[in-house]
């Protein structure tokens, strides 16, 4: 599956992870929301939600039409800085099933260069069940990879070492009175879930009852995303909405 | 047939019957008829002049402002023309089919008012034996009887502006409207300064061009202005093409409706209450004065006790509560109780079976108590004309006068209530000045016109602009507000085939589809609050029980959601009077038990939520100057700011004065502007960031209403000393420029601005009850809509309207900059060794944190003393 790649390039900059095992491969955790998996030279990227503007204006809600650039440019950083030889797009990629005809012939050039040379594997999700039009890339429903599976949704009583998106974690620290809200990881250390990495999109905090079949209470952690780092809390310090 | 008639002003009540009897003599048509006269009789009243007056500029189709205390029969005096021209429309035959539309509209800002007027009319309908239907329309109103009023509308409709906008939205609701003859504004003091006198004078200036011969009351208590108040009552005329800049409106003179001004009555008798205790330094509670509250309210009658917060009200009302050794009947009354709760509190007060009601402005305006015999405001009134409302709530007799005590919570408050006294006696008013429209209202406007049907846009443009508020909009920023409401408004024009607005080949704007209206009429509003959540009583399970938390108890009122954030599981809090105990989050309820607790834990004060106003902190600065004027202050305060001279300085009236010390490891800059809360709060935010680039390393900062302190690792005082500090540099107006706009790229209060100007344009929905567990991850954070916004297209029309509100709203800009500019060249530097005693109401400000139990409580009244003892010893 994956194919021999003998490109090695020097990067700009070691981008800092946060190292964490799942299913015992080490994966490193990006604050820009993004995994990195060094063994595979692979990026995960989950829920991206392109074209989640246009998707309302079609609806009458004329949100900013700025989101997919903003995402595209954030996700532009992300492979220059990694320059990964794979890249998962872990589900709703799009914002709809038709999201991706809409996408405007500029940053449809854009992604189609950040795809060359690489493997780009689209992951179906809810909101884009079908592979995307015109576009680079295999598409499939998941992907096993080493000792992880690559899933959109994650399924109650899966086998330890599945990544997952779809729920877009976040959490809330309560300290002096204050309180911050930031989107996370959130892990118990057989499976992961990832932070929503498009630029519109919002969080469910990790102590609602949505996420009751998949952690148990208490015992799993998040990483917060922050600015050049991320910020461990265990579950139990944490805050409802 | 309409003779002219020269008004004699001197004219009083008493003479208004021979006057009448004079005009009844001369003209064919009196302006009161007999049975009216009659009626007046029958309760042993005389038509006072203003009301006679009223009629007057009613037959000559003039409209005409109102300017009266409460008590001077102000309601009736509106209403009056109205009844006298529907008693001479003759009897409606029975059983006609022929329709006949409203013919007064009443419009109050509240709709509790509307239901009370409905009431109030009903006596001299009944009395006079007028076959007039009246009929109310709020958002309460039963679907069916609203469609029943399009088809059969009543002969007056007493309602709100929500209500105006969603009538004027729809094509049936304008032809409701069509042919109104008078259209009467009460409160309108109230309604001018919010987005909602904006949409209202949008719906005005609809109304007038539906109904050509619209003639309009407003109805106010005593203004700084009155001129802007009968601008905005009548059709403006501006030039075809207005200035650039909506605040230099081109010199046309403005069209005013007439002014009728009743002179107050009585004079108030207000004293300030000369405690026997030791004043506080800080702190808005006023938990000294209790006791000395409870007496005044056993003293008389009825009292009205006003706050500034609901969170003063709960904690007013529990310490009353603890000390009503006899069971005096005392009520609670603020917005977030419960309406059920609310209305029985109202009429057990109207019906006179309380002695007090600890209230928040929820009762400044409007519904008449009667029996009131004095109002007590604890804290700082915050503006003159404020308190003179609120002192108006007492007593509605005219010719009696208003009993008043004032309660200053802390030594601050004491000059405050000084400054607002002398400005009641002199006469004074500070009401704010008339807003210039905001775009987001009219978004909301635009779209309301087009869900009635096409528009032409130069029609609409010139309607909008006879509105006072929108006077001065130019062509340009019509038209991208019209591109907005179509299309969002952006520069990357991706969503035209998605408009919401199409083009006819004549040129008009029609909606691209009904589902559009119904958006619309979900969204229709100014007014945004804060997530709510309700909150319902159920049995603990602290008490062992394993029972699942229970259903069905009962609704005690809502809470912000940003407070029940902050709690955990067990947490105390005042609500309602009660302590309550939070039991947990279900879905959009707030679960809470009866606490056994002693000590609560307050929801932290969270400022006065008027901000101190121009006149009262020049007032204050006045006197903290001018030693001479301390003699009317009391000793504890007059001893204060003696040793505030002789220690350190006192602010003078036009410059500032800054302290700079060291304190525990770190070093304070104390500066006293006096200019409220929030300018301060922009201020020490704009300050941190250039003292962090000038290496002073600035740790944090506090402000309330009459200073702020910043404190930082670096000496301030030997940089200034030395002069790598300028302090004319840091107090620079340039600051508003660059680091102003670098602040508010990530500016949370700017973010909440944003926020309801979004909503409030239509470009994000409400959140409706029960649309909460449709998942928040699906939903669309105004935050990220704000950044993404403010980085690709700065310039975009809602940015536009969070910047015009920003400048007068939470951030309170334009304040700040008039600031900068008063202290210009007169900043005064006062290195001390230690804190001075004008600093230690704000020096008391740092650390506030929630207070769990007594030993925090103890901690810091040991740390509040410490510091009283350094600055005072």
């Amino acid at each position: 599956m994956r194919p021999f790649t003998a490109r090695i390039e020097t990067r700009r900059y070691a981008p800092v992870c946060h190292d964490i095992s799942i299913a015992g491969e080490l994966v490193g955790l990006h604050d820009s929301g993004a995994l990195w998996w060094p063994d595979q030279n692979t990026l995960v990227v989950a829920d991206l939600h392109f074209e989640k503007g246009s998707s309302f204006a079609r609806k009458g809600v004329m949100l900013p039409p700025y989101d997919t650039a903003a995402t595209l440019e954030k996700l532009a950083e992300a492979i220059d800085a990694f320059q990964p030889t794979r890249v998962v797009a872990l589900g709703d990629s799009f914002h709809d099933g038709e999201g991706s005809d809409r996408l405007p012939a500029a940053y449809r050039a854009m992604l189609t260069t950040l795809q060359l040379g690489r493997e780009w594997i689209w992951v179906t999700g809810n909101h884009d069940p079908v592979a995307p039009v015109g576009l680079c890339g295999e598409t499939v429903d998941e992907v096993a990879l080493g000792r992880l599976v690559f899933r959109h949704e994650p399924l109650a009583g899966a086998d330890p070492g599945e990544i997952a998106g779809h729920l877009h974690p976040a959490a809330r620290i309560r300290r002096y009175g204050r309180s911050v809200r930031r989107p996370c990881f959130a892990t118990d250390g057989h499976r992961l879930v990832m932070p929503a990495f498009g630029v519109l999109t919002g969080g469910l905090n990790v102590l609602d009852q949505a996420w009751k079949p998949f952690f148990t209470p208490r015992a799993f952690s998040v990483f917060l995303l922050g600015d050049g780092r991320l910020y461990p809390f265990t579950a139990s310090r944490l805050v409802g909405d | 047939m309409c003779r002219p008639m020269v008004f004699d002003p001197r004219l009083d009540a008493l003479s208004a019957r021979a006057y009448l009897l004079a005009t009844m003599d001369a003209a064919a048509s009196p302006l009161l008829p007999e049975s009216f006269l009659r009626w007046f009789e029958s309760r042993g009243w005389q038509p006072r002049a203003h009301q006679i007056e009223l009629l007057e500029m009613a037959r000559q189709r003039d409209s005409v402002l109102l300017v009266a205390p409460t008590g001077a029969g102000k309601t009736l005096a509106g209403f009056l023309p109205s009844l006298v021209a529907l008693a001479a429309r003759g009897k409606r035959k029975p059983g006609s089919a022929g329709r006949r539309g409203v013919h007064t509209l009443y419009i109050s800002p509240l709709k509790a008012l509307a239901v009370d007027i409905a009431r109030n009319l009903e006596a001299p309908v009944a009395g006079i034996g007028l076959d007039i239907r009246i009929e109310t329309r709020t958002g309460d109103t039963p679907s069916h009887k609203r469609q029943r009023q399009k088809h059969v509308p009543p002969d007056i409709l007493l309602t709100t502006p929500e209500q105006i906008a969603l009538l004027l939205s729809d094509a049936q609701g304008r032809q409701m409207l069509s042919g109104v003859d008078t259209i009467i504004l009460d409160e309108l003091h109230a309604l001018v300064t919010s987005k909602r006198g904006d949409l209202l004078s949008l719906g005005l200036a609809a109304l007038r061009r539906l109904s050509p011969g619209l003639r309009s009351i407003g109805l106010s208590a005593t203004v700084a202005e009155p001129d802007d108040l009968r601008a905005y009552l009548v059709g403006q005329t501006p030039d075809e093409t207005p200035d650039e800049t909506p605040d230099e409106i081109p010199g046309t003179e403005r069209a005013l409706a007439g002014l009728v001004t009743v002179a107050g009555g009585a004079e108030p008798d207000i004293t300030i209450l000369d405690t026997a205790e030791r004043l506080p330094w800080s702190g808005h509670s006023a938990r000294h004065a209790v006791g000395e509250i409870y007496r005044i309210i056993k003293d008389h009658r009825t009292s009205l006790v006003f706050v500034n917060t609901r969170s003063q009200a709960e904690a007013l009302f529990q310490a009353l509560w603890h000390a009503n050794d006899e069971n005096l009947p005392i009520a609670l009354h603020h917005g977030s109780l419960d309406v059920g709760q609310r209305r029985k509190v109202e009429a057990a007060m109207a019906a006179g079976t309380l002695r007090a009601i600890v209230c928040t402005s929820s009762l400044d305006l409007g519904i008449d108590w009667g029996d009131v015999d004095l109002v007590v405001n604890v804290g700082a009134p915050k503006g003159a004309s404020r308190l003179a409302q609120r002192i108006g709530r007492a007593n509605h007799r005219m010719d009696e006068p208003s009993r008043a005590i004032l309660v200053p919570a802390n030594r601050f408050e004491v000059l405050e209530c000084q400054a607002a006294l002398a400005a009641s006696r002199a006469g004074h008013q500070d009401t704010p000045p008339l807003r210039t429209g905001g775009l987001d209202v009219l978004a909301q406007h635009v779209l309301g016109c087009a869900c009635a049907g096409p528009f032409d846009p130069l029609e609409l443009y010139r309607e909008i602009r006879s509105a006072e508020p929108y006077r001065g909009l130019a062509w340009e920023q019509f038209e991208q507000v019209v591109d907005f409401v179509a299309t969002g408004g952006y520069a990357l024009r991706t969503y035209e085939r998605y408009s919401r607005l199409k083009r006819e080949e004549d040129g008009r704007f029609r909606l691209s589809h009904p589902k559009i209206a119904q958006q619309y009429r979900l969204n229709v509003g100014t007014i945004v609050e804060a997530p709510m959540l309700k909150v319902r009583l159920v049995r603990s399970k602290a008490d062992g029980r394993r029972t699942p938390v229970g259903r069905g108890g009962r609704w005690l009122g809502e809470i912000e959601e940003w407070f029940v954030e902050q709690l955990s599981l067990g947490d105390t809090f005042l609500f309602a009077g009660e302590i309550l105990r939070f039991e947990g989050l279900r879905e959009n309820e707030a679960y809470v038990s009866r606490g056994r607790a002693e000590a609560p834990k307050i929801p932290s004060y969270q400022g006065g939520k008027f901000p101190l106003s121009t006149y009262l902190a020049a007032s204050v600065r006045a006197m903290v100057a001018d030693p001479r004027s301390w003699t009317a202050l009391p000793d504890q305060v007059r001893e204060w700011l003696e040793i505030q001279q002789l220690r350190s300085a006192l602010p003078a009236p036009d410059g500032l004065l800054v302290e700079t010390f060291p304190r525990a490891n770190k070093h304070y800059l104390v500066c006293y502007p006096f200019d409220g809360r929030l300018a301060h709060q922009t201020l020490g935010m704009l300050l941190t960031r250039r003292l962090e680039r000038l290496g002073a390393r600035p740790m944090g900062f506090v402000a309330n209403d009459y200073a702020l302190a910043v404190w930082c690792l670096a000496d301030l005082g030997e940089m200034i000393g030395c002069g790598r500090l300028s302090l004319a540099e840091l107090f620079d107006e340039d600051m508003l420029g660059d680091d102003l706009d670098a602040w508010l790229a990530e500016s949370s209060l700017m973010k909440r601005t944003f926020r309801n100007c979004a909503v409030i344009a239509g470009l994000i929905e409400r959140r409706h009850p029960g649309q909460e567990k449709s998942g928040r991850q699906v939903t669309i954070s105004s935050d990220l809509i704000y950044d993404v916004l403010h980085r690709h297209e700065p310039d975009h029309i809602l940015l536009q309207a969070t910047w015009q509100d920003a400048a007068t709203g939470l951030l309170d800009i334009s304040r700040l900059g008039e600031l900068l500019r008063r202290i210009r060249e007169r900043i005064t530097h006062t290195p001390l060794a230690r804190v001075s005693p004008l600093a230690v109401p704000v020096m008391l400000e740092i650390g506030k944190e929630p207070v769990y139990g007594e030993a925090q409580e103890a901690l810091l009244a040991d740390a509040a003393d410490d510091l009283v003892r350094e600055a005072m010893g």
